[in-house]
């Protein structure tokens, strides 16, 4: 009788997957359910905002080499704007460039590629979570259109200056800048339930759980990690929104609390980092792999050492706090947990360079970029650990040092990474080959002046220059000569970094056009993404692979070639 | 699958807010503020009886569905776990009622914002759930029911359930 009325599905969810079916322009591009074009999507949006957002620095970085001076393709910065550039360069960097592009919009293309699947699980609230996403975008744009202007009280945006417009003074900005913020979480947390369980469930015949390459792994833990620490945020938004709105007192002096919005904001937001970490170690661990052909050291050290990182991301936040007038003794236990979790990073960063050992290395472009992140971003960390010492750290604290610090860490990760992501797949992706010579001028021009530009911050935070500051001529100590050549040496390297990435945007156009066909397979590798045309079609492949082996089997002794797919019998 | 990810972030949204309920009584100096009226513990125990046993019914639903018991049964205790759900909500509703002519909002006192916003998020997901339930009723009724979809909104619903007793002790009683 029951089985009458009710459909027994094997697939947890029957969203239909109309595969292979003649589609049109926007039936394919724009309302797509395919998890690639929603990864693109995703991408593209996350690349149009990184311009948004580089410009946005570039006129402030103006701004501060020559102060009130008039900024070609911007005018005369006021201050109000000044704030409100700083705040939404930060929120714009990290919640529309870095989550698209490294956590949706990788994940989106490659998981189902990668574990053999012709699309995620629940297609459809794919789909639903890009719509959301291109949503927020759209308002947080809005916001700077606002009457009063966009929200100017920091990416952070800490009470009682968010909460209340009398000290804010954006009465519409900041209702809409939370309110955005608030949407692409949700679309993350749609988009994350796809990830975690398609991986789950849907891996080719014969693909087992440690079968999987590691940037899937990396993926899945990262969404892990975003599941389990946004809840919090997500309460301290509606409670900040409230505050703004209906005039609660949740975070305002009377009778609320200021520094609880700062616990539920770091619970998220150190977590966060390791969201946008994990991905990438991933991204480099495949790349490595393939460009010296050696298998990856230490697999599933790896695996579970990420899981550790997991763990302890989650108790370290009030490491942001040590000014707060937080308790000291527990100041004391986050600086220890901080510095600890430096040491499951560090495994997995020997576990790369074992990888590396004696391997026969090949400098292609994304492997360029594949070392200069970790390179680079050890430089970050590192100086994560000075800033982990609860001492030091009074000192540092809202300094350029701290700028300094995470941009080391986060433009390696948003900004290497995301080139290697980019240089990595095109050819998949279009099936065309990049320019390798352009994309190696690309390469040491932007590198080389991202260290120009966050370099003399160091020093300028050392002698305590203070981040967030429109107009210095208040301090002495900070309007020496010296000061100001720091500040005007940063803004000109940064001006040589936004020039080189020209070569890139020729080397797009000119590979797109008449690029070399890229084939199935041309670097050689052996996870299964590389065994689908280039593009892949709708439904990935004709008949889903069959797995037979693990995803780093390269330079096998007695094979003649120096890879072996994981779906090639033999 | 997916619904149990998403009950656990669930999980974690609520205890920020019970936590941060928490930080902030613990610099109050009196909590509940002395003039503020007290919650209405007994009617809500009552309420709360009302709901868990909305959750058993729902688990007679779950077991007839699963056994070889006619469709009837499985909607009757569909139909009566939905009632007692909504019933749990519409005796809040008169309760929040009666406690804002007393002067208790979500403006007079942190202790009021927190009581409106916790209890508030757990009637938002309560009504949630129960339009999930209406649905999986719905599809039953019409024989189109995925066993996926019953057993997503049977997670939500529990999650819904599972979590009041916690409220109840933790916001009223304490
Ligand atoms: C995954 C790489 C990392 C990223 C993306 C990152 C990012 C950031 C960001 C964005 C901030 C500034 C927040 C603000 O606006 O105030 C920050 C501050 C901080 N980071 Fe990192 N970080 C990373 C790694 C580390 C590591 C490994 C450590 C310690 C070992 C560390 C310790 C700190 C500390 C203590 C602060 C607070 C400094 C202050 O505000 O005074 N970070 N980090
Ligand atoms: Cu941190």
């Amino acid at each position: 009788m029951t089985s009458s009325s009710v459909h027994a599905d094997a697939a947890p969810e029957a969203d239909s997957h109309a595969h292979h079916a003649p589609q049109s322009f926007w039936s394919k591009y724009i309302f797509s359910v395919d998890h690639k074009i929603i990864g693109l999507q995703y991408t593209l949006t996350g690349i149009f905002m990184a311009v948004v957002g580089v410009y946005m620095s570039y006129v402030f970085r103006m701004h501060l080499a020559n102060p009130a001076a008039h900024i070609p393709f911007y005018g005369v910065l006021s201050p109000a704007a000044y704030n409100s550039l700083v705040t939404n360069h930060g929120t714009i960097m990290i919640f529309w460039v870095a989550m698209p592009i490294l956590l949706a919009g990788l994940g989106n293309y490659c998981i189902p590629l990668m574990i053999g699947c012709d699309d995620m699980v629940f297609p459809r609230v794919n789909r639903l979570s890009f719509q959301v996403f291109f949503l927020s975008t759209v308002l947080l744009l809005v916001g700077f259109m606002a009457p009063g202007g966009a929200f100017g009280g920091a990416w952070t945006s800490y009470p009682p200056l968010s909460a209340k417009v009398e000290y804010n003074l954006t009465p519409h900005g900041n209702v809409i800048w939370l309110l955005a913020v608030a949407l692409e979480i949700v679309a993350f947390l749609l988009g994350g339930i796809n990830f975690v369980t398609t991986a789950m469930n849907s891996r080719a015949k014969g693909m087992k759980m440690f079968d999987m390459p590691v940037l899937v792994w990396m993926i899945v833990i990262a969404t892990i990690i975003f599941m389990m620490s946004v809840g919090p945020l997500v309460a301290g938004a509606v409670m900040l929104l409230l505050d703004q709105t209906l005039g609660t007192h949740f975070f305002a002096a009377q009778g609320g609390d200021p520094v609880l919005w700062q616990h539920l904001f770091w619970f998220f937001g150190h977590p966060e980092v390791y969201v946008l970490l994990l991905p990438e170690l991933g991204v480099v661990c495949e790349i490595i792999c393939v460009f010296s052909r050696k298998p990856l050291f230490g697999y599933k050290t790896i695996v579970y050492t990420t899981f550790m990182v997991g763990i302890l991301s989650m108790i370290v936040w009030a490491h942001h706090q040590f000014i707060a007038g937080i308790d000291p003794r527990m100041a004391s236990i986050f600086s220890l947990t901080t510095i600890i979790i430096s040491i499951p990073v560090a495994v997995i960063m020997f576990a790369m360079i074992a990888t590396l050992f004696k391997g026969s290395i090949e400098f292609k472009v994304p492997m360029l970029w594949a070392i200069g992140l970790i390179v680079e971003f050890l430089l970050g960390g590192v100086t994560g650990i000075y800033l982990g010492s609860s001492a030091l750290d009074v000192y540092f604290h809202d300094t350029y040092f701290v700028v300094a610090h995470f941009h080391y860490t986060l433009i390696p990760l948003v900004a290497f990474g995301g080139f290697a992501i980019f240089t990595y797949y095109f050819p998949k992706v279009t099936g065309k080959m990049l320019d390798e010579r352009l994309g190696r001028i690309h390469f040491w021009g932007s590198a080389i002046a991202f260290n120009f530009i966050f370099i003399p911050l160091f020093f300028s935070g050392l002698a305590g220059e203070h981040r967030r500051i429109y107009d210095y001529s208040g301090f002495a100590e900070l309007t020496t000569p010296h000061m100001q050549s720091l500040r005007t040496m940063a803004t000109h390297a940064l001006l040589v970094m936004i020039a080189f990435q020209i070569p890139f945007v020729i080397n797009v156009i000119k590979s797109l056009l008449k690029g070399a066909p890229a084939g199935a397979n041309p670097w050689k590798a052996n996870t299964l993404e590389w065994t689908a045309d280039s593009p892949p079609p709708h439904g990935n492949w004709a008949e889903l692979p069959e797995v037979y082996r693990g995803p780093y089997e390269y330079s096998v002794p007695g094979r003649e070639q120096d890879y072996w797919p994981q779906n090639a019998a033999n | 699958m997916g619904m149990l990810f998403f009950v656990a972030c669930e999980l974690m949204f609520f205890a920020a807010l019970i936590s941060a309920m928490f930080v902030v009584r613990g610099s109050a100096r009196e909590w509940p503020p002395i003039d503020q009226p007290r919650l209405p513990l007994l009617t809500t125990a009552a309420n709360t009886a009302i709901l868990l046993t909305s959750g058993i019914m729902l688990w007679l639903a779950s077991r007839a569905l699963n056994s070889s018991a006619s469709p009837t049964i499985t909607s009757r205790w569909l139909r009566w776990s939905m009632w007692l759900g909504t019933l749990f909500v519409a005796i809040q509703g008169m309760e929040w009622v009666r406690l804002i002519k007393y002067g208790l909002t979500m403006q007079s006192s942190s202790y009021g914002s927190f009581f409106y916003l916790i209890i508030g998020a757990h009637a938002a997901h309560a009504v949630i759930a129960l339009g999930l339930l209406a649905h999986v009723y719905h599809s039953f009724a019409s024989g189109s029911l995925r066993l996926s979809r019953f057993w997503a909104a049977q997670v939500f619903w529990y999650f819904v359930v599972g979590l009041w007793p916690f409220l109840y002790v933790l916001v009223y009683v304490l």
